[in-house]
């Protein structure tokens, strides 16, 4: 019986804190999103009107929502999984006996992690440039025209993608090399005395043993690209044509720019709802494949 | 012997009395009238400079600066209203002046300018006097001004066989189809950047038809003019005369022109001194700017720069007025054009040699007597950014003209709903 209230007081500090810092602010901002808060409303809150799910019902007939829940669906459907493959292969080639100068390549790899966002932005606008990047000058030896990476609607969101991609692999290349040195090296001996291939020995040991994070890593990066905004924002503006406006450019936009709290706070909820149903999606997923 | 010494000061008195006089008589009582200005970008920098004469003036009135960067400027003055932190004076650009007065922040300065004889409305360019007057009341008082115009190549221009730049739109598309096939496919005629609106805003704000209506609680897109300056900057990318690009693909402006990728540039007063600086020496005669082309003759412009305003919260109003008569006179703005290369807002501080004598700011000169004031809702910023959007997709060919004008009118009627509902409640949005 002693132990309940003792339990409370030690959990006290912290469930104090993820009130006042989470739930009171995402109650707000749920408030929030039931009004026209605008910059009326702050000159003069008699000016704020309670407009219930209307924000949510304009949001839903708005063609430029509809088009930055497109364009992020689209980031996140190639770019995961392409973040995913790139982050696997790279931990797979630094993790192997045979790799030389492991350790610089981990680094190397790892590099684009930790610069400034804003920095190499300014690089990859060069490489991408038109006229005098280093990527057309590529393409125009394969004999491939020059592609107006950034300012050509079809071409702005995979340059974006293949910018993000570059910038964030990293990250996942540590967890997975932490994995893949995790697994027991006599169960690849052993394949090996079986007479297992290397691809037999990829499919049926490393992919099983790095399940648990592969789908930790998935959820992770599924999450983040969600969330794509410093990227369109440092790169291209959203633009052009709107092509790489995301949900939370959107939101960012609508919140900041014109000052609309009210239909920013509902941008926020509809996103974390996708998110949230994609998240239960991923992890149900999981458990059907480790049930079967 | 003894007695002789202790007659005399011992040393270290003499020394001493002497510095406590320095110390504690000889300063000045601290100031304690304080003035807190804020100011963005570069104006921020260069107020330091121009205030130790104001200081010799008011000894008694201190000034506090606080610089801004220009993207954070917006943000950060809405957080301070919010807070209550607002200064006492603050540059403001113009365009953000309604916003401002909607959230009741800033002090009405009629009667300060009825009793002032340094700031002269009259002698202000009248374009730019009216961006400061939001239902008949004087909010701001000009500090520099900003607007746009040609900047072109005149050797190009002369080559394809113009000597002089364009008055009218016909003028202009005839030069730049001549242009056009003097320079073939891989160059162009004009720079038109798909993410800015200030082009197409100029063009608009040339049509006699205001581009809101009834009192800003419409949108006014679908008139005869708008759609017409619509059209017209569509044909400029359908003739190839503009490269459909947005300026963050043209990494260097300057070097873009110098090479005759476009030979026609809309830009504001600032380039005078970027092209100054950054074209070679031997290129430096073949650029020039003009006056923009109106639909028939001589055409508007926007009235751009920034204003200073007193805050409504403000305690010091009174000494604010006097940092503001300040630095509205002509010998100080001469001296902000010097560090600065803003251009005056004063007919009378154009008369000074450094002005009247820069050939390129003649043109200037010449526009600013023509320049017109844009909506002042505070939704604007947000109506032309739309107008951008909207112009993009006409330019891209997903819409129409007419298609376009619609769309656009429908979403600004939706952007100017809450301002009808205010109005209709007998409120002052």
């Amino acid at each position: 019986m002693k132990t309940a209230p003792a339990a409370w007081a030690f959990a006290a500090p912290a469930l104090l804190i993820i009130t006042v810092f989470f739930f009171v602010p995402v109650l707000a901002a749920l408030a929030v999103s039931l009004t026209d808060f605008d910059l009326y409303a702050l000159a003069d809150i008699r000016n704020l009107r309670f407009v219930g799910l209307h924000n949510y019902w304009r949001l839903l007939h708005t063609p430029d929502f509809w088009r930055a829940l497109t364009n992020t669906a689209y980031f996140v459907v190639v770019g995961v999984p392409l973040s995913l493959a790139a982050s696997l292969a790279t931990a797979l080639l630094v993790n192997s006996r045979l790799a030389y100068l492991a350790g610089l390549f981990r680094t190397a790899l790892f590099a684009p992690v930790v610069t400034t966002l804003v920095a190499v932005a300014v690089v990859w606008r060069y490489l991408l440039h038109t006229r005098y990047g280093l990527i057309n000058y590529a393409l125009a030896h394969l004999g491939i025209h020059p592609i107006d990476w950034l300012g050509d609607p079809h071409w702005a969101l995979p340059a974006i993608i293949l910018f993000a991609v570059w910038k964030n692999f990293g990250y996942n290349m540590v967890i997975f090399l932490a994995a893949l040195q995790s697994i027991p090296a006599d169960l690849y001996e052993a394949a090996r005395l079986d007479g297992a291939s290397l691809w037999q020995e990829f499919g049926r040991i490393t992919l099983p043993m790095l399940r648990p994070t592969l789908l930790l890593v998935s959820i992770l990066t599924v999450a983040g690209y969600f969330q794509l905004f410093a990227e369109p924002y440092v790169m291209t503006q959203g633009g052009p044509l709107q092509s790489t406006v995301s949900v939370l450019y959107f939101m960012y936009e609508e919140g900041f720019k014109w000052w609309n709290l009210g239909s920013a706070s509902a941008v926020a909820f509809l996103l974390f709802l996708i998110i949230l149903a994609v998240t239960a999606l991923q992890l149900r997923l999981a458990r059907d494949a480790q049930a079967r | 012997m003894t007695a002789g010494r202790s007659r005399r000061l011992p040393r270290w008195l003499t020394v001493l009395v002497p510095l406590m006089c320095v110390v504690g008589c000889g300063s000045p009582a601290p100031p304690h009238r304080v003035v807190s200005v804020w100011a963005m970008g570069r104006e921020g920098e260069v107020i330091a400079q121009l205030l130790p004469e104001f200081t010799k003036l008011h000894p008694d009135i201190e000034v506090r600066i606080q610089q801004l960067p220009w993207t954070a400027a917006h943000q950060k003055l809405l957080t301070a209203f919010a807070g209550e932190a607002t200064p006492d004076v603050c540059q403001l650009g113009n365009t953000w002046i309604p916003e401002f007065v909607a959230l009741k922040a800033l002090e009405p300065l009629d009667q300060s300018l009825a009793r002032s004889t340094a700031v002269q409305a009259s002698d202000y360019f009248p374009g730019i006097w009216d961006t400061n007057i939001i239902g008949g009341t004087l909010y701001g008082v000009p500090w520099y001004i900003d607007t746009r115009l040609l900047f072109y190549r005149r050797d190009l221009l002369a080559q394809a066989g113009f000597a002089e730049p364009p008055r009218t739109w016909e003028e202009w598309s005839r030069m730049l189809a001549a242009v056009k096939s003097l320079v073939g496919p891989e160059r162009y005629g004009v720079l038109l950047p798909l993410n800015e609106f200030d082009t197409l805003l100029v063009l608009a704000i040339q049509q006699p038809e205001p581009l809101l209506r009834e009192d800003g609680r419409y949108g006014n897109f679908r008139s005869a003019g708008f759609r017409r300056a619509l059209a017209f900057y569509r044909e400029m990318f359908q003739r190839r005369w503009a490269p459909p690009v947005d300026s963050t693909q043209i990494s260097n402006v300057w070097n873009e022109l110098g090479r005759g990728y476009f030979s026609f540039y809309i830009s504001g007063p600032w380039n005078i001194g970027e092209f100054t600086r950054r074209l070679p020496p031997e290129q430096q005669g073949t650029w020039m700017t003009a006056p923009m082309p109106g639909p028939d003759g001589p055409g508007a412009s926007i009235a751009g720069g920034a204003s200073l305003v007193i805050f409504r919260r403000s305690r010091h109003k009174a000494d604010a007025w006097l940092l503001l008569e300040f630095l509205s006179s002509a010998q100080i703005q001469q001296r902000f054009y010097q560090l600065t290369g803003d251009l005056p807002p004063r007919r009378s501080t154009w008369r000074a040699p450094e002005l009247a004598g820069n050939l390129y700011a003649r043109a200037f000169r010449e526009q600013l007597e023509r320049v017109k004031p844009q909506p002042k809702v505070p939704e604007w910023e947000r109506i032309v950014t739309d107008m951008r959007l909207v112009a993009e997709r006409v330019v891209h060919g997903d819409l129409s003209v007419e298609e376009g004008a619609t769309d656009l009118d429908r979403d600004v009627d939706g952007m100017l709903q809450k301002r009808r509902w205010l109005l209709a409640r007998g409120a002052t949005p």
